[in-house]
């Protein structure tokens, strides 16, 4: 081969002095990376992807890991990656795949904001003396209430209600399917969700029996493949939600390999062993927002308007009356995925390069459907990329009703975003099917820390507002006065709405 | 409960919502035939309807004809708009006439057939798991892309009254399951990306002739003439279709 090898990614080294030759390390990596021979520990560390599993399990802290131990010639242009790509495809001729999110460099919107708080003219709250409301409902609510007196003298509400979804805190878990993710990932996540009071996606892949006792806390999706979707799915979601797009891949579908397709997870998504599973790009029963109305209300009609349904959307260029049409299509939640958003793979070159950020997304579909007066609607969901209480504070800020999450979720029952998901051999048990890895993943302690995360992230929610004095998230939502921008341009802070650091 | 229940519903004028209401409300009350009578252009007739029930329309159904539907028996006297049978799930529907583009939508269990002609992509994404195996017969012809994107099921095209061979475009495109049966010869130039012919074997023929018997036998047609073997067979060149379209980072 003339191109001949590219640098190691990762160098694995073992300080031999504190190494007491326990082999949790073989044991552990399942990209095989260790070897046992003899009782001498050997390495390849060309099969490293640096998702740290020998290093958490390692008694010793006798692993070190450094990326790209070997350097290019330096130049801000042509980097590692840069050339590495090439040389990659100059020897497939095929479109590169990368796994999570969005890996370029662009400016976090996020970090350029900054939060009020009070001081002297308005007193702060003290969210452990005082109520703080962070209920919130996703669905339509109406634009006025009527009332009629009764013959009691009592007053009663006449305006009928749209099925809203009540959840105990803004953050939800999001769409990440059986089959992308492992069933004990799945169950432990239902399981926390379920004892927080929120909600979670199943994705596209079905809901596995084993998450029916969590069925009250499951978005369903349906997706162009129509993947596990009949009546009994429809009927055992809380919510229904469309897929259009998703923000790691905005414009094309997604398949699961067929190497992923277990006889387990071919029965949930209802397809044959082994074969790929592919969901196109469109639906292809919608091509205009009244086809998309019509995919709404027959899926309404088919669990008699009793279920909100949302549309979910990529964050693109006119995201904003996209939004303003998916309203008008009797949705109740409109999704915006940013481009941000996670993925166990997409090519390389839509990761990295189609789509716009979360917050601007927000802001301008929150300022396009209060200017057609319908912002009550539809709530706003909004994803991809949220790291943090903070992040989800100013998400709500812009105008988001709630957010999902999804790396987060994974990061804390033990994924270190090492962003190999692709390969099926997840050591966390996370993104896998393989039996050994997935119980390793035990689902209580799963479900314990992603509801700790949470309980961790609604405490800090509650605190940021009650020292900008904000008793109730409703006051929060679309409150960008509370916003500041940090080193913005003044196009972003026109798009934001939103006035720079000191004004 | 009352038994052999025979239940007239007038459509005219009402809604879709209503009229669904009123077909789940005869349903309970242990109909086994209903007739709806006057249907213009409601959608959604007997979404999700999960019963043991024979439905028989007259009119023209509006889109979304038994979707999600699982178990009732439709017979459309008429024709009827896109997408009967979208993600149907079980049952029958039987159309005496033709119906609009993407007919058995996704469909994954039960059988539909048409009279006389279907629309644009009649069969997307059809799917078969286990003993759910969705089938759809079409009496005279389809437009371009039939069985697209199909993973599974049975499509059969008869070409009754047809002058010549089956010539739309992109049959089976991205197929990766199922089989597309076409009455005659097909050019290799209408085959879709990943679609290939196959040989016709003599289950597929047993299959093929009793479903051919079933559907001449809905719609009165002498069932003689179509009880040989002159049918092409297109299924997937690949269960996996884009396996060789990508590398990894
Ligand atoms: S886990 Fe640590 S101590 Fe055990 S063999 Fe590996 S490097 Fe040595
Ligand atoms: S979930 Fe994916 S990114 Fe996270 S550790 Fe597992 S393989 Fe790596």
């Amino acid at each position: 081969m003339s191109l001949g090898s590219v640098p190691l990614k990762y160098r694995i080294d073992i300080d031999r002095d504190q190494c007491m030759r326990c082999m949790r390390c073989v044991e552990n990596c399942s990209y095989g990376v260790f070897r046992n021979e003899e009782g001498k520990l050997i390495l390849n560390s060309r099969k490293c992807t640096a998702c740290h599993r020998c290093i958490s399990m390692c008694p010793r802290d006798a692993i070190s890991l450094k990326e790209r131990p070997v350097d290019y010639r330096s130049h801000s242009l042509w980097t590692g990656e840069a050339r590495e790509d090439i040389i990659n495809q100059s020897r497939t001729g095929k479109i590169l795949l990368a796994g999570m999110g969005n890996a370029k460099e662009y400016p976090v919107i996020f970090d350029r904001l900054v939060l009020d708080a009070c001081q002297v003219t308005n007193p702060s709250i003290d969210p452990l003396r005082e109520p703080m409301e962070l209920r919130t409902h996703i669905g339509k609510k109406p634009p006025r209430l009527e009332f009629k007196k009764n013959e009691d003298g009592d007053v009663d509400l006449i305006t009928e209600l749209a099925p809203n979804l009540e959840l105990e805190t803004p953050i939800m878990i999001g769409h990440m399917s059986y089959g992308a993710i492992s069933l004990n990932a799945q169950r432990s996540i239902a399981k926390a969700v379920s004892k927080v009071g929120t909600f979670m996606g199943t994705g596209e892949g079905g809901l596995h029996e084993s998450i029916y006792p969590y069925q009250d806390n499951m978005i369903v999706q349906v997706a162009s493949g129509r993947f596990g979707v009949d009546i009994n799915y429809l009927d055992r979601g809380a919510a229904i939600e469309i897929k259009i797009g998703q923000g790691a891949k905005p414009g094309i579908g997604g398949h699961l390999p067929g190497e992923k397709v277990c006889s387990d997870v071919s029965c949930t998504r209802m397809i044959p062993l082994g074969s790929d599973a592919i969901s196109p790009a469109p639906h292809h029963d919608i091509y205009s927002i009244e086809d998309l109305a019509q995919l709404v209300r027959g899926l309404k009609e088919a669990t008699q308007w009793k279920k909100p349904v949302f549309v979910k959307v990529a964050a693109v260029h006119n995201v904003a009356a996209i939004a303003a049409g998916i309203a008008r299509s009797s949705a109740d939640a409109v999704v915006i995925d940013g481009f941000r958003g996670g993925t166990g793979a997409a090519p390389k070159v839509f990761r990295d390069n189609v789509g716009i950020p979360i917050e601007a997304a927000i802001a301008s579909v929150d300022r396009k459907l209060n200017e057609q007066g319908i912002r009550n609607e539809i709530s706003i969901i909004a994803s991809g990329g949220i790291r943090n209480s903070a992040d989800i504070a100013k998400s709500i800020a812009l105008g988001a009703d709630a957010v999902y999450i999804g790396t987060a979720a994974l990061i804390a029952m033990g994924c270190r975003v090492c962003g190999s998901c692709y390969r099926g051999l997840c050591p966390w048990g996370i993104a896998t099917q393989r039996e050994d890895l997935v119980k390793r993943l035990d689902i209580d302690s799963g479900s314990r820390q992603v509801a700790n995360l949470i309980h961790a992230w609604t405490y800090e929610l509650s605190e940021l507002m009650g020292a900008a004095g904000i008793n109730s998230i409703e006051s929060l939502r679309g409150n960008r006065e509370r916003l500041r921008g940090y080193m913005l341009d003044e196009g972003s802070l026109d798009v934001l709405q939103i006035k720079p650091i000191g004004a | 409960m009352v038994l052999d229940e025979k239940v007239v519903i007038d459509a005219r004028g009402i809604h879709y919502t209503p009229l669904n209401e009123l077909i789940r409300q005869a349903v309970e009350d242990g109909a086994t035939e209903i007739v709806l009578k006057n249907v213009l252009g409601q959608r959604f007739i007997a979404d999700a309807l999960k019963a043991d029930v024979c439905i028989e329309i007259y009119g023209v159904p509006g889109g979304d004809l038994g979707m999600f539907m699982s178990g009732p028996v439709c017979i459309v006297h008429g024709n009827c708009e896109h997408a009967p049978g979208n993600t149907m799930d079980d049952g029958k529907i039987i159309i005496h006439g033709s119906t609009g583009d993407a007919a058995a939508h996704s469909m994954r269990g039960g059988k539909i057939f048409v009279r006389d002609y279907i629309g644009y992509r009649g069969g997307i994404h059809m799917k078969e798991y286990d003993q759910k195996k969705p089938i759809l017969v079409i009496g005279k012809s389809a437009h371009s892309f039939l069985g697209e994107y199909m993973a599974g099921g049975l499509i059969i095209l008869l070409g009754i009254d047809q002058k010549g061979p089956y010539f739309e475009r992109g049959i089976g495109s991205g197929i990766h399951g199922g089989r597309i049966v076409i009455r005659g010869t097909v050019d290799d130039r209408y085959l879709g990306v990943g679609a290939r012919k196959m040989e016709l074997n003599e289950n597929m023929l047993c299959e093929i002739h009793s479903l051919v018997k079933e559907f001449c036998n809905y719609f009165n047609i002498d069932d003689k003439p179509l009880m040989d073997n002159d049918y092409t067979v297109i299924g997937p060149s690949s269960s996996r279709p884009f396996a060789g379209k990508y590398t990894w980072e």
